[in-house]
């Protein structure tokens, strides 16, 4: 493995708080971290800016030591080559858009005229060229979130770092900056680092996701493959799956929580978790009679909730599920809290695999 | 038991919220009783100001003399305090040395010391046989007691405090956020400081400094016990006053005038950035 990108195998203590992670970025790859609050994302930042020294491990960028608790080497967050967008932008209130932009090749060490040069053509090259003599309080959300992406890359980082970097933005602006978000992450050379809460931007702007709960990577991989097979129930909720863990015996699951599935037989054994999209599960309010489901059991309605376009119904039972079902389901099936009704799923429904990583350990 | 309530009344109450306006008598008579005795002394000097000889006053006595004296001194002790007392803020603001908290009590000693202490403490140490002022004697021969250095000395020493306290104040509610900002952007500490802090702080450093000033310029009871009351030479503003009300009672009242009017525009600059919240809000 090329020692190109960054890498990060370290443990960084705050107060009673613990963060242990292990993550590499090659060059050019967007990372996305994602978690609950208090799970060590921006500590994690935090760490690799050099703006909180780790206490065990260490921290490379393209072979280069930037933290290491062994030998005690620590580059200080001046000195690192590192772009770091923060939550709610930190745009210097004192200074202009300019001034703000050109506040990087300044501090290291251009002059001014040339530090304003090199910011105005950052400013020009996100767009933002008219408004190089604002203030940062005249700036609208999505302006600032750019301002903040242009004195991060005015610095010639060659790692970039971005926590949160939409969650100030209301909704219909972040769909705007999201998109060009990507482009700009895209056409960044170096690793990038992405700290998100929120799922679907997660899924939009990284190459691989990382997600961090409690300090611990409880799973790592593409979009796609977190997506489909969660490895926790929080990264279930996120991705909106029914997640179970249980005990795999060729083409049955025995379910923790009590219930057993009939699931295609892939040969696990042992304890696996299993995925079941909401939407794949069928209410009704009778036993059904059709042989090919082979997943049939009762349970309660104790809730059901208008999302957009569909009705998510939560379901005491063994096991519990939230199934999704159209508006009209629900009327014409008179469903309401309390009644009790048969749900069914395909086997070839539902997801089986094996408890990996952190989650794993865990059990 | 059912009163009257006037229209205008009614909607008040209802657009602000608030109940009766009027104040019982038991806590209204006292109320104005400390609203006169805070007001009446002050319109006293307005009845007695002797307005129209007021340039001529200025121009003939000592008093033009005492101004200009204690505008350079409390000036130069401003400047001073800024030098030294904004480094001092930041140190107790910022670092985590041991005895800090001893060493912040001893800085702001002076906010509560009596300034005759003060100027006491001043001659003992930096007095011709002060435990300092001897070697500065004998050394470079230098006398400070009873010059105009002493009087900078003097209210530096009162003044200076209230700047210090002020900016570490500010300090410390200052957002963090912004210099960790900087940090990553290659700034470094010196760099944070002087292109992000101060800027940061910059209202709650006007603000101390102009309480510093205003402080220095009022200053009597250390710059009397330090550097005398030579006219010309140490006999500043206030200390003049408490001399002409012996001698000449019109150039006294028209000195305080003008302290008063000083006062008041120190009040009003601080206003904004202390006055209404109490505390350096930057």
């Amino acid at each position: 493995m090329s020692d190109r990108g960054l890498a990060v195998d370290a443990r960084v203590t705050r107060g009673t708080f613990t963060l242990d992670v292990a993550v590499r970025v090659e060059p050019g790859q967007v990372v996305a971290v994602l978690g609950p609050n208090g799970a060590g994302k921006s500590t994690l930042l935090s760490a690799v800016a050099g703006l909180t020294p780790v206490s065990a491990g260490r921290i490379l960028l393209d072979g280069q030591v930037l933290d290491d608790a062994e030998s005690g080497a620590f580059l200080d967050a001046p000195h690192r080559p590192v772009g770091f967008v923060f939550q709610n932008y930190r745009l210097f209130p004192h200074l202009s858009v300019r001034d703000n932009v050109a506040f990087s090749p300044r501090a290291r060490g251009a002059g001014r005229s040339q530090s304003r040069a090199a910011a105005e053509q950052w400013l020009d090259r996100l767009g933002l060229a008219e408004l190089s003599d604002r203030r940062p309080s005249d700036l609208s959300g999505g302006q600032a979130q750019r301002v903040a992406l242009a004195r991060a890359l005015a610095g010639e980082p060659t790692l970039l770092l971005l926590d949160e970097p939409l969650s100030a933005l209301d909704a219909r602006t972040r769909l705007d900056v999201q998109a060009e978000l990507r482009r700009h992450l895209s056409s960044f050379a170096g690793p990038s680092l992405v700290v998100t809460h929120d799922p679907l931007e997660a899924l939009l702007l990284a190459d691989r996701l990382m997600v961090l709960e409690d300090g611990r990577v409880v799973q790592e991989g593409t979009p796609a493959e977190v997506a489909r097979r969660p490895a926790t129930e929080y990264v279930a909720k996120l991705v909106g799956l029914n997640l179970y863990t249980g005990t795999a015996d060729g083409d049955e699951v025995r379910l923790d929580g009590g219930g057993t599935f009939v699931v295609p037989d892939h040969g696990e054994h042992g304890a696996v978790l299993v995925a079941l999209r909401p939407s794949a599960v069928v209410v009704s309010p009778h036993r059904p009679d059709t042989s090919s489901v082979r997943n049939t059991w009762p349970a309660t309605i104790s809730g059901l909730t208008m999302l957009t376009d569909r009705v998510r119904i939560d379901l005491d039972g063994e096991p519990s599920a939230v199934v999704d079902v159209t508006p009209a389901a629900v009327a014409e099936l008179g469903l309401r809290p309390g009644d009790r009704v048969y749900l069914s799923a395909k086997a070839t429904e539902i997801e089986v695999y094996l408890q990996t990583g952190a989650a794993a350990r865990d059990r | 038991m059912p009163t009257t309530l006037s229209s205008r009344e009614r909607e008040r109450r209802a657009t602000t919220g608030g109940g009766s306006r009027s104040a019982p008598a038991p806590l209204l008579v006292p109320a104005l009783v400390g609203m006169l005795f805070l007001v009446v002394p002050l319109v006293g000097l307005l009845i007695r100001a002797p307005w129209g000889d007021a340039w001529t006053i200025l121009h003939g006595s000592a008093a033009g003399e005492a101004l200009r004296l204690s505008l350079w001194t409390s000036t130069t002790a401003t400047a001073i305090s800024l030098v030294i007392g904004v480094p001092l803020a930041w140190l107790l603001a910022r670092t985590a040395v041991p005895g800090l908290r001893l060493v912040r009590a001893l800085v702001t000693l002076p906010l509560v010391l009596p300034p005759v202490v003060g100027g006491v403490a001043l001659l003992l140490a930096f007095g011709r046989s002060g435990f300092v002022g001897q070697y500065l004697d004998q050394w470079f021969g230098i006398t400070l007691p009873f010059t105009p250095a002493a009087v900078v000395i003097a209210e530096t020493f009162v003044a200076m405090p209230f700047l210090v306290v002020t900016v570490e104040g500010a300090l410390r509610s200052a957002d963090r956020g912004f210099e960790e900002a900087a940090a990553t952007l290659g700034a470094g500490r010196m760099t944070v400081f002087r292109r992000v802090t101060l800027p940061l702080i910059g209202p709650s450093l006007a603000a101390g400094a102009v309480l510093c000033w205003a402080r220095a310029l009022g200053e009597f009871g250390a710059t009397i016990t330090f550097a005398g009351s030579f006219p010309g030479r140490t006999q500043t503003m206030p200390i003049a006053v408490y001399y002409a009300l012996e001698t000449d009672r019109d150039a006294a009242i028209l000195l305080s005038l003008i302290l008063l009017l000083v006062s008041v525009a120190v009040l009003v600059a601080l206003r904004d950035s202390w006055l209404r919240t109490g505390s350096a809000a930057s």
